[in-house]
């Protein structure tokens, strides 16, 4: 029996410059992403930092009496450095309304950010390294 | 929302918290068609319970990448498991099963862009599903390996007979693998970062 045949694709280069975007009548700056959904976040603008899925945050304090009940649940949530896809998970929350929540607490100062280390054109060797040794003891 | 208190809400079990000293995290991508063993793999391996995040997306952004203009604001859930090894006290890994539709991956920032690399895992008797996803990693420069998940009624074939049919050039290692199993799924893990480690010492991705 034959298996079905696939045919090999090259990198794209990278994409042009995007043109910038229209901006709407009412002169408001921030071009609205339609596909995100935020119900939680009280931020205004949407504006948000840029988190990744395993960006590692971690709260600076307990949470005050005066925190809403979402900040207070990240906060006790993060006593230990927590990625942002594990707290999306805890609290039941998509990703994008939980990186608006984590922006309002980086703003307001509660909570560090651990960034991840991401791939590059030529790899860290020595990360790889880690990571082998690392996933051996497994 | 059903935000019922924060203080219901369930958290880390004591001994998954991560210890103070994590400083940064790592991730890899397992993606394949529905059903090929993804959240398996990911829970053979991961030390924590495999957890799952959720973005949603608009009615008309399924089967349509570009939505924008849009009116119908139709909310559909889509949904990713994933898991984690804690690889060092400072370096953690992030295991992330992803379905294979390029449009699902844009939800979420930079899911494939950073992550260290990808695990396809294939089922033989669905071979084709795979086809488009290594295409679109192949496109965006993602390295990857692939990872044949064994089940017992499937079509076997060589793994020369699989390159050929897959179109892989002879470094992108092909393995066998029963992703139930912790030391298979290692075995993977281990085989991705054995490539991604030739490719730095190369330093090139062909």
């Amino acid at each position: 029996m034959t298996p079905p045949q696939r045919k090999r694709r090259e990198p794209k280069p990278p994409p042009p410059p995007q043109p910038p975007a229209p901006q709407p009548a009412d002169g408001e700056a921030e071009p609205k992403n339609p596909e995100r959904l935020y119900t939680v976040a009280g931020s205004e603008d949407g504006a948000r930092a840029e988190l990744d899925l395993v960006t590692l945050i971690v709260a600076r304090d307990a949470p005050q009496p005066a925190a809403s009940p979402e900040q207070a649940a990240v906060l006790r949530l993060c006593a230990n450095p927590l990625s942002v896809a594990e707290l999306s998970a805890y609290l039941n929350l998509p990703f994008s309304a939980m990186t608006v929540l984590i922006t309002e607490l980086i703003t307001a100062e509660l909570v560090q950010v651990r960034a991840p280390i991401v791939r590059r054109a030529v790899p860290d060797r020595s990360l790889l390294e880690a990571v082998m040794h690392g996933l051996q003891r497994l | 929302m059903d935000f019922n208190g924060s203080d219901t809400i369930p958290g880390p079990r004591t001994e998954d918290h991560l210890p103070h000293t994590a400083q940064a995290a790592v991730k890899i991508v397992i993606v394949g068609g529905f059903g090929v063993g993804k959240t398996t793999m990911v829970g053979s391996v991961s030390d924590i319970r495999p957890l799952t995040t959720e973005e949603t997306m608009t009615q008309a952004g399924i089967g349509v990448d570009d939505n924008y203009g849009s009116e119908s604001k139709t909310a559909t859930t889509v949904a990713m498991d994933f898991g984690r090894i804690s690889v060092t006290d400072k370096l953690v890994l992030y295991l992330f099963g992803t379905p294979g539709q390029e449009r699902f991956w844009f939800l979420w920032n930079g899911l494939f862009e950073g992550a260290l690399g990808a695990v396809v895992l294939v089922d033989t008797r669905r071979l084709e599903v795979s086809f488009d996803v290594m295409g679109r990693l192949e496109e965006r420069g993602v390295p990857f390996v692939v990872a044949v998940n064994s089940f017992p009624d499937a079509p076997r074939y060589p793994v020369e007979e699989l390159r050929t049919a897959l179109d892989l050039t002879p470094e992108i290692p092909i393995m066998e693998c029963d992703v139930r199993r912790r030391a298979s799924s290692k075995e993977v893990l281990m085989t991705l970062m054995r490539f991604l480690h030739s490719i730095a010492l190369t330093g090139a991705l062909t």
